[in-house]
Formats: C-alpha cells, sequence, structure tokens
C-alpha cells in the first residue's frame, strides 16, 4: 500500500470517528429531549411526585436542587477563591506549596461516593446534622473547592504583571493590591469557572444519595419559618435533588410512568446544564468586555 | 514633618491589611489540608475495622470470591474485579476515539473541527452521570439485549457508557498537547516529504504519547470512581463474569446499593468501609501514575 492509500484510509478514519462522537451527542441530546420535554408540563414541573400512582412531578426536587446549589455556592465561594489567592499571590515554590497542590490534584480526583460516605459519617452521623441540606451543601463544598482555587489561581496568573507592579509603585499594601487591582481584572474568569463549576454540582447525586437523602418532607410554600420541617428554606430537612430522583425512579421507582418521570426530569437536568454553560460564556464576554473596555 | 507623622499610620494600617488578607487565606488553605487528612482518617479508620476488629482476614477480603454476608463471607474479588474490567474496557474503547476527535481538532480541520467538536465535547462533559445512566438504561441494554445474548444489562453496557463519560476527559487532555506541540516538529517532517499520516504516526504520536497516557489515566480514575451510572446498567450480581454480556458489580454500585440497607459498625457496613478505602486508595495510585506520567512529558 502506498504512503498517500494509507494517508488516505487514515484520514477517514479520523474523520468517522469524530463524526461517531458528534452523532453520539446529536443522537443522545435528541432521545433526551424528544422523550422528555413532551412530559414537561407545569404540572410535572411544580406538583409533588408520587410513589405508586402514576402523574407524579418533580417539583420539590427541582426546588432542593436549586436551594442546594445556591447554598453550596455560598459556602464555597468565599473559601475557594481565598484559598486560590493564597496559591497565586502568597505561595512560595516549594515543598509545602508543592504538597498543597498535591491536596487539589487528590481531592478534585476523589470518587464522589467516598466523600459522599464521608460526608454520611462524619457530618450526618457525628456532627449530627442528619440527612439534610446542609449536609449536602458541605459535601458539594468539599468537590467544588478545588475547582474554585484551581479557577482562581489560573485567573490571577493570567492578570499582566505590569498592573501588579503600578499598584506596588503606589506603595499600596499587598493585600490592597489583591483586592483592588487583581481580583476586579481577574473576576470575569474566576464567574465563568463558577458558573461552570455550578452545572457540575447541579448534576451530582452519589455523593447526595448519603447526605441530603432519599426523601423530601411536604413541602409548604407558605411557611418561611428556617426552623420548622416543612418549609422549604429549612437547611436542616431532608432534600431528594432532581439527579438524585432520577437515579431512585429509575432504580425502585414503582410507579407505572416512571420511565416517562425520568425522561422528563432528564431533560429538565439537561437543560439546565446547558444553561448554566450559555449563562456562563454569556456573563465571561460581557465582564470581559466591561473590564477590559474593548467593544 | 507632616508627612513623617503620617507614615507610621499608614504603615500600620498597611500592615494590619496585610495580616488580615493573609490569615484569611492561610485559613481557606489549611482548610483544604484538613479536608483531606480528615477524609483519609475517617475512611481508613472505618475500612481498617473490617480486619483489625472484626478479623475478616485481608487476604479472604482481597482474593475470596464469594460474598454472602449472612454465612460470614465477605470475598469482595467479584466487586474489584468487576471495577477494573469496566474502567479498562471504556479507557480501550474511549481512548482511540478520542485521539481521533483531537487529531480532527488540531491537525485535519483546526478552524471547522474546533468549531464544532469542540462544544460537543465540553458538553459531553457537562451532562450528568445520571442522565447517562437512564440513556444507557433505555436505549443502550435494550440494544444490547435484540443483538447478542444475555440481558443487556452488564460489563459490555457499563463499560460503553463510562467510555462515553470519560471521552471528554481525554479528549480535552490530548487536544491541548496536540496544540501546544512545537511547529517545527511537523514542518520538518513534511519537508522530508512525509504524508500527513506518516506525520502523525511517525512524529506527533509519539512526542504527545505521554500527554496522552495521563488522559487516559485520569479518565481511568474517573470509571474507576463512578458511581450511579455504572450500578443502574451493570446488573449488580455478585459474582465474576465470564462474558461481557454477563451480570457484574463494581466496588462503587456494591456501595451505593448495600450501604443503606446494613447497620452501622456491623460487619457487612465495615466490610463496604474497607471497598471504600480500595477506592480511595486507587486514587492515590491513580494520581501516582499521572505525576510520574508528567514528569515524563517535562523531558
Amino acid at each position: 500500500m502506498s504512503a498517500k492509500v494509507k494517508d488516505r484510509i487514515a484520514t477517514g478514519v479520523i474523520i468517522f470517528f469524530s463524526v461517531l462522537i458528534i452523532a453520539i451527542l446529536v443522537g443522545m441530546l435528541g432521545y433526551i429531549m424528544v422523550r422528555g420535554i413532551s412530559h414537561i408540563d407545569w404540572h410535572f414541573l411544580t406538583s409533588e411526585p408520587e410513589t405508586i400512582k402514576a402523574g407524579g412531578g418533580i417539583g420539590p426536587e427541582l426546588f432542593n436542587s436549586v436551594y442546594l446549589l445556591i447554598l453550596t455556592l455560598i459556602i464555597t465561594i468565599p473559601l475557594g477563591i481565598g484559598a486560590g489567592i493564597y496559591m497565586a499571590e502568597y505561595a512560595k515554590e516549594g515543598r509545602i506549596t508543592a504538597s498543597i497542590r498535591l491536596v487539589v490534584e487528590v481531592l478534585s480526583s476523589f470518587p464522589s461516593i467516598v466523600v459522599g460516605l464521608f460526608g454520611l459519617l462524619v457530618l450526618v452521623n457525628t456532627f449530627n446534622f442528619g440527612f439534610s441540606v446542609l449536609s449536602g451543601a458541605l459535601v458539594l463544598t468539599i468537590f467544588n473547592m478545588p475547582l474554585m482555587v484551581r479557577v482562581t489561581e489560573q485567573a490571577f496568573h493570567n492578570v499582566p504583571i505590569e498592573q501588579k507592579e503600578a499598584g506596588l509603585a503606589m506603595g499600596l499594601s499587598h493585600w490592597k493590591i489583591i483586592t483592588s487591582i487583581l481580583f476586579p481584572v481577574a473576576l470575569p474568569a474566576i464567574i465563568t469557572g463558577t458558573i461552570l463549576a455550578a452545572g457540575r454540582i447541579f448534576g451530582e447525586a452519589a455523593a447526595l444519595l448519603f447526605t441530603a437523602g432519599l426523601t423530601t418532607p411536604k413541602l409548604d410554600f407558605t411557611d418561611w419559618n428556617p426552623t420548622s420541617l416543612h418549609s422549604p428554606i429549612n437547611p436542616l430537612r431532608p432534600a431528594e435533588t432532581l439527579s438524585v430522583h432520577i437515579w431512585k425512579v429509575n432504580s425502585e421507582g414503582l410507579s407505572p410512568d416512571a420511565a416517562q418521570i425520568a425522561a422528563g426530569a432528564s431533560a429538565v437536568l439537561v437543560i439546565m446544564v446547558l444553561l448554566f454553560n450559555l449563562l456562563a460564556r454569556w456573563i465571561g464576554r460581557l465582564l470581559y468586555r466591561k473590564f477590559t473596555s474593548i467593544k | 514633618m507632616n508627612e513623617k507623622q503620617e507614615t507610621p499610620l499608614l504603615f500600620r494600617k498597611h500592615r494590619a491589611e496585610e495580616w488580615i488578607g493573609r490569615i484569611y487565606t492561610t485559613f481557606c488553605v489549611v482548610l483544604l489540608i484538613v479536608i483531606i487528612v480528615s477524609i483519609v482518617y475517617y475512611v481508613a479508620s472505618k475500612g481498617v475495622a473490617t480486619f483489625a476488629i472484626n478479623g475478616v482476614s485481608l487476604s479472604q477480603f482481597l482474593f475470596g470470591q464469594t460474598w454472602q454476608p449472612d454465612s460470614n463471607k465477605f470475598g469482595a474479588l467479584p466487586f474489584i474485579f468487576g471495577s477494573f474490567v469496566t474502567s479498562l474496557l471504556a479507557a480501550v474503547i474511549a481512548s482511540p476515539l478520542s485521539v481521533c476527535a483531537a487529531l480532527f481538532m488540531t491537525e485535519i480541520t483546526p478552524n471547522w473541527g474546533k468549531k464544532v467538536l469542540q462544544p460537543v465535547v465540553e458538553l459531553l462533559a457537562g451532562i450528568p452521570s445520571v442522565v447517562y445512566g437512564f440513556i444507557g438504561l433505555s436505549v443502550l441494554v435494550p440494544f444490547l439485549r435484540d443483538v447478542f445474548p444475555g440481558q443487556g444489562i452488564g460489563v459490555a453496557a457499563g463499560s460503553i457508557v463510562l467510555s462515553i463519560m470519560i471521552l471528554p476527559t481525554i479528549t480535552s487532555i490530548a487536544t491541548d498537547a496536540l496544540s501546544s506541540l512545537p511547529r517545527n516538529l511537523k514542518e520538518a517532517s513534511y519537508g522530508l516529504g512525509a504524508t500527513r499520516w506518516q506525520t502523525i504516526a511517525g512524529v506527533v504520536i509519539p512526542t504527545v504519547l505521554p500527554s496522552v497516557l495521563t488522559g487516559v489515566v485520569l479518565g481511568m480514575a474517573r470509571a474507576f470512581g463512578e458511581a450511579l451510572a455504572v450500578q443502574m446498567v451493570i446488573g449488580n450480581a455478585p459474582h465474576i463474569p465470564t462474558s461481557l454480556f454477563e451480570s457484574a458489580s463494581t466496588l462503587t454500585s456494591v456501595i451505593t446499593l448495600n450501604m443503606s440497607n446494613t447497620v452501622m459498625g456491623s460487619v457487612q457496613n465495615n466490610a463496604l468501609w474497607s471497598m471504600a478505602l480500595i477506592l480511595l486508595l486507587m486514587t492515590f495510585v491513580f494520581v501516582l501514575i499521572v505525576r510520574l506520567l508528567e514528569r515524563r512529558t517535562r523531558i
């Protein structure tokens, strides 16, 4: 076989596999949308799930997912940015910094189920938070922090060194330079990274099985007393999220329309993740334009 | 004169600011270390209890083939085997696909490929694992059941679902490596009259191989720890499968299914924690391999 023929065959194979990957994604998205969207309506999005009867909705699960996400972000953002700033600005190259880097790397590659079990042992049982939104949010913080650290560190490294030098020349303190010069410039990248990470949190399930729980008490949306069990904003109540619900319905669902519910809920989940992606891109571009005054 | 009086005050303010910033950021980093130490400590202390307190022998746990908690048989080999087989197979399926996608984006059609394939790969990375499990259960399993012998659920279904999940990981790392390749390497090869494929196979691939392997190991690590998607399609039978289309279990699927059905502190429960400890130790092994590969890339 001549080299030219081989080249053509190889190119053909590469193109074939690339098109195959695109086809897999299009097929999966198409399947989810075609099967799921027909099941989505106002009733499905707002009503309670049913255990045995058909016609259950995903209202509380949707609310739980959003609530858990917000709570997680409130905890993660200050901690992750703090640690990221330390890594970018204060850490000196050496053995300690190298080991912190290793910690971040290992922490981000821990299987989510192991972190979930840790949450079960320490948060749910030892600290007695029970199966609750708070336990779930804290365990998701463990996942999300390494991501935030990396995003922040990267964003700070990408700020031109001249900006920092200008601040030093003006006699500002290092912390003042960080907060009023470097941070605003790094902010667009941090926000984009945070939204992408939020998309991940939204789909996480394995760790929540053991921390946020598999059930939701009957929610009363007129009760805003955070200590009442039926209040939606009570952080110490169990909360089944959308992704956990999909898993539960698929593996132990008893209602006759379990497959449709899973399809509908999957479609909602995928749409949310797509929205997070688009939002990240859009906000990133918007803030970039604002801060760099490029029109 | 005036300035001389102001300076100490300014300095004091500076120093206070500096200290607050330093203490806060250091606290955040220390928290990370505390988290990782406590994860390792708690999981290890629970996982070791099976052998230290309940007296199950380590070799019986690692190499025993029967899992019958009721008659005190805690052989976890089928699950360890299942985890390794599914993640290895997933890597075998995903690696060539990922490398082709990366080559497509960097070598064949840099413009068009980046515009279309890049978002596709990013989207694949963003899809939640339960959705992969659901699609596997409702599309892949019936397909396998019709075409091949068996129930459809099993090792093959698990590996295929995992391979699509780890495809973005390998692809993005391979793409990064390929696009940071010095141009003159390729130009020299073309200058000698080599075709594109000869250049790719003879120059490009050998140069980026360590990076691609890094991606493969990271992908395998992800596949090894993935729980719910695998649990939904693998069938969860507690024995070593003899064919690809036979039902099996992985460490993660056993933990997922049994953790809430066992009493904390019982032997069976501790045995599940020992499996979690294996997962934890494997993470360290994967990170170690990645580090070694990265060292090779630098040279």
